[in-house]
């Protein structure tokens, strides 16, 4: 409700300012000093206002109402597709609305959706200010008040620490050597993330500022009685490989190690049946290899994940593949093989074939023609007439 | 693990046959005269340069064919890429392989006043069937045989440039071409026999052109070299008294026939007839003869062939078994033959190939001196020679 007043009154004085702007530009800017003092929202502030960064469009009320609209219709759907109305998760949801309104589309984000409204409208900032107009936050003059607060925040962390360690001097207490924080496999937000977290835009000089004040805080030997603080502004790295998931070894009737794996390319699938303590015989489909792929580039495919692991002739291959022209076929292999590798490896070597490429899929599909273009990307032939 | 030890086991070996050959050298040089340069023993070379001679043993080693014989031998018979390997490398080196030593080796024990024997090579595309048969026939001409070569009887059936009606049997047609190459590249092979064997029947090829009873082959030959038209014919006649002399008492002649890709003359030809309808190889005159010279109702020769799936017509890419290629009809018609089955290297045939290489100086990449450049090279030629050979082959 306040919102929408706040609306009207802005679009008021937006016509008193353009009324204004005819004047002359002093009286024009002592006025809008003047008129914000008092209703506390000009258009030129809250423009400047970058918590808003830009007009506000859903009021509380408009959100309260999605949310409603969305509970109701969730339990409609339920009931629609005969399930418990009560225990309908997301993920009934979306698997119902891809049921009842199947969408060929390629763009993911182009089909049809059904989310909670606070993952579809944009955080937005409550409102800044009480009835009275003044704004809830002392640094809300600055423009970027949440950026502020937070260098202040830490400036006053610092002073803490300096406070405590020059009474642990008056002590003698004093040391170098005290518990670091860890930062290992960790790294500061990112600008977009600080962005986020902040809800407000901040320059890249901002960002480096606010980076030059941590690493002054991390400089400090007592730094560790702030280590949460810290923290929350750093994202711990992750190796990709431990997301990797090794498949258990099997073991056949004979005792004999082997693994399976998929992998897929293009439109080619395959799948590879690994066994250990073979002599190098690979089969593809039922037939040798040298006769599947004559061309050598498709061997040197099949062949660059053992050889890469050094287990060249130490494997039999029984590999099936199916679809897609010969080189996806090779290039299917190539990572079925690769999985199936990782149960007899070390984790140490799952990560150098990582690096070196062998685990991620090849995301690259054919292009689809345009109209009006003669294929994917080449325009006809320009004719001047 | 195996492939590891072995150069060791080899060159362990080795040392021994220096010390043996070295003092049989002597012997050697006057059978077969050849340079034998001492630096050229090596595990993988033998200095066995007679095909009789060669025994198991032998197996996986190289033996070098005299220039002379190559050029006389195999005027176009040897594949395309092993006559670039030769011109390469300046010389012929052959391996010693099991199914061409199989092959001599019955070869040397037949009885030939009986029908001639049928020796069929098969094997998967590139495992060395048409190198094999080379062998076998180097073999033949060493023993003084007369080699009746067709280095590739599916050229006869397809790509045909001049087609003409047979003018003795109008059903039939003449390939000129073909057959004037032919005849050329027999009369060199054959030089020695031309003058030896006699005509037993009276040829007409036109109201003038005969050629009279006794006549030596030689000019029957250059007949068919001059005449183009009558080319076809020639070889038809020429086929029929080899095939009715050898084996004859006064005759003192082997014949040995070898034809590469025989599966040609039961499969289906692309020549077009006038009416665009295709040519049966039975109509041709080439096939048809040479179709009566497989046929085993003569005696004193042997007839050594190979299948080909590479080149032939309308046949499955992965068929390699004779049942396949050859068809109902054709395996009916070689039916009492002897199979052998030429396999991929083996590991030490392809160690072997390696060294030769190396020798040659020939696998340049630091990488393929180590144990890994080789595991490399295994797995991507799988052992298979060809592939191994095109893989060396880049520069």
């Amino acid at each position: 409700m306040a919102a929408s007043s706040l609306r009207t009154v802005g679009s008021l004085l937006a016509k008193c300012g353009n009324c204004s702007s005819s004047l002359s530009a002093f009286t024009s800017s002592l006025s809008r000093q003047v008129l914000s003092r008092q209703i506390c929202v000009s258009s030129a502030l809250r423009r400047k206002n970058l918590a808003a960064a830009g007009p506000e469009k859903f009021t509380l009320e408009i959100i309260q109402k999605q949310v409603e609209e969305f509970n109701i219709g969730k339990r409609h759907l339920a009931n629609m597709m005969g399930e418990d109305p009560d225990n309908f998760t997301q993920e009934d949801v979306d698997r119902s609305i891809a049921y009842l309104f199947p969408s060929g589309l390629f763009e993911k984000k182009a089909r049809p959706l059904m989310k909670h409204p606070d993952e579809i409208f944009p955080k937005q900032r409550a409102v800044q200010w009480g009835a009275d107009g003044r704004p809830f936050h002392f640094l809300f003059y600055t423009g970027k008040q949440s950026y502020y607060c937070l260098m202040h925040d830490t400036y006053g962390k610092i002073q803490n620490i300096e406070k405590y360690q020059d009474r642990l001097r008056a002590k003698g207490l004093f040391s170098q050597d005290v518990k670091q924080i860890f930062l290992g496999s960790s790294r500061w937000l990112m600008k977009e993330e600080l962005e986020a977290l902040l809800v407000e835009a901040i320059s890249a000089h901002d960002y480096n500022h606010f980076i030059q004040l941590m690493e002054r805080l991390l400089s400090l030997p007592y730094c560790a009685k702030e280590e949460e603080f810290v923290l929350h502004y750093r994202r711990q790295l992750e190796a990709q490989s431990r997301k990797q998931t090794v498949p258990p070894l099997d073991r056949d009737d004979k005792g004999v190690a082997f693994s399976t794996a998929d992998g897929r390319r293009k439109t080619a699938t395959s799948s590879v049946v690994l066994r250990d303590c073979g002599s190098g015989r690979v089969t593809i489909n039922g037939q040798d290899y040298v006769h599947y792929f004559p061309v050598l580039q498709d061997r040197e495919q099949l062949m660059f994940p053992l050889q890469f692991t050094g287990t060249l002739a130490r494997f039999d291959l029984e590999c099936t593949v199916s679809g897609g022209g010969r080189s996806s076929q090779a290039g299917a292999l190539r990572l079925a093989i690769s999985r199936a590798l990782l149960s007899f490896l070390s984790e140490g070597e799952v990560e150098t074939m990582r690096q070196a490429g062998l685990l991620t899929p090849d995301p690259r599909v054919r292009e689809r023609k345009k109209p009006g273009q003669e294929g994917a990307r080449k325009k006809f032939t320009w004719k001047k007439r | 693990m195996a492939l590891h030890r072995l150069p060791f086991r080899l060159r362990h070996t080795v040392k021994h046959v220096r010390s043996l050959h070295t003092s049989g050298c002597g012997q050697q040089q006057e059978a077969v005269a050849v340079e034998s340069d001492p630096e050229l023993f090596s595990v993988f070379r033998t200095q066995q340069n007679d095909p009789a001679h060669q025994s198991e043993k032998h197996i996986g080693q190289y033996y070098t064919l005299p220039s002379s014989h190559v050029h006389t031998l195999f005027p176009h018979g040897l594949p395309g890429r092993y006559q670039q390997q030769l011109k390469t490398f300046n010389e012929a080196s052959m391996m010693v392989r099991q199914p061409a030593l199989e092959v001599i080796s019955y070869l040397k024990k037949t009885d030939y006043s009986k029908p001639a024997l049928r020796y069929l090579f098969y094997g998967l595309k590139g495992t060395g069937k048409t190198m094999s048969l080379c062998h076998a026939v180097h073999f033949c001409y060493t023993q003084g045989w007369l080699v009746l070569h067709i280095p590739d009887a599916h050229r006869w059936v397809k790509n045909c440039k001049e087609l003409l009606p047979s003018s003795y049997n109008t059903v039939r047609f003449d390939q000129p071409l073909q057959a004037t190459e032919w005849l050329r590249n027999f009369r060199i092979t054959n030089e020695q026999f031309l003058s030896k064997i006699k005509t037993k029947q009276r040829y007409i090829w036109t109201k003038r052109e005969f050629t009279e009873e006794g006549t030596p082959i030689g000019q029957l030959v250059d007949q068919g070299i001059s005449r183009v038209k009558s080319s076809s014919d020639v070889v038809g006649a020429l086929m029929k008294e080899l095939r009715l002399q050898s084996g004859q008492l006064e005759s003192n002649f082997r014949l040995a026939v070898a034809v590469d890709g025989v599966n040609a003359l039961w499969g289906r030809s692309t020549i077009k007839k006038e009416d665009k309808s295709a040519v049966d190889p039975e109509e041709l005159t080439l096939i048809y003869n040479l179709r009566k010279l497989i046929k085993n109702n003569w005696t004193g020769g042997a007839i050594i062939a190979t299948l080909s799936q590479t080149g032939s017509l309308y046949s499955s890419k992965s068929a390699y078994f004779p049942q396949e290629l050859l068809g109902e009809k054709g395996f009916d018609s070689m039916d009492p033959f002897i199979p052998v089955s030429v396999p991929n290297y083996s590991e030490k045939e392809f160690e072997s190939c390696y060294l030769y290489y190396m020798d040659r100086h020939w696998l340049q990449h630091p990488q393929t001196r180590t144990e890994e450049g080789k595991k490399e090279l295994v797995f991507l030629s799988n052992r298979n020679p060809t592939m191994l050979e095109r893989l060396c082959a880049y520069l």
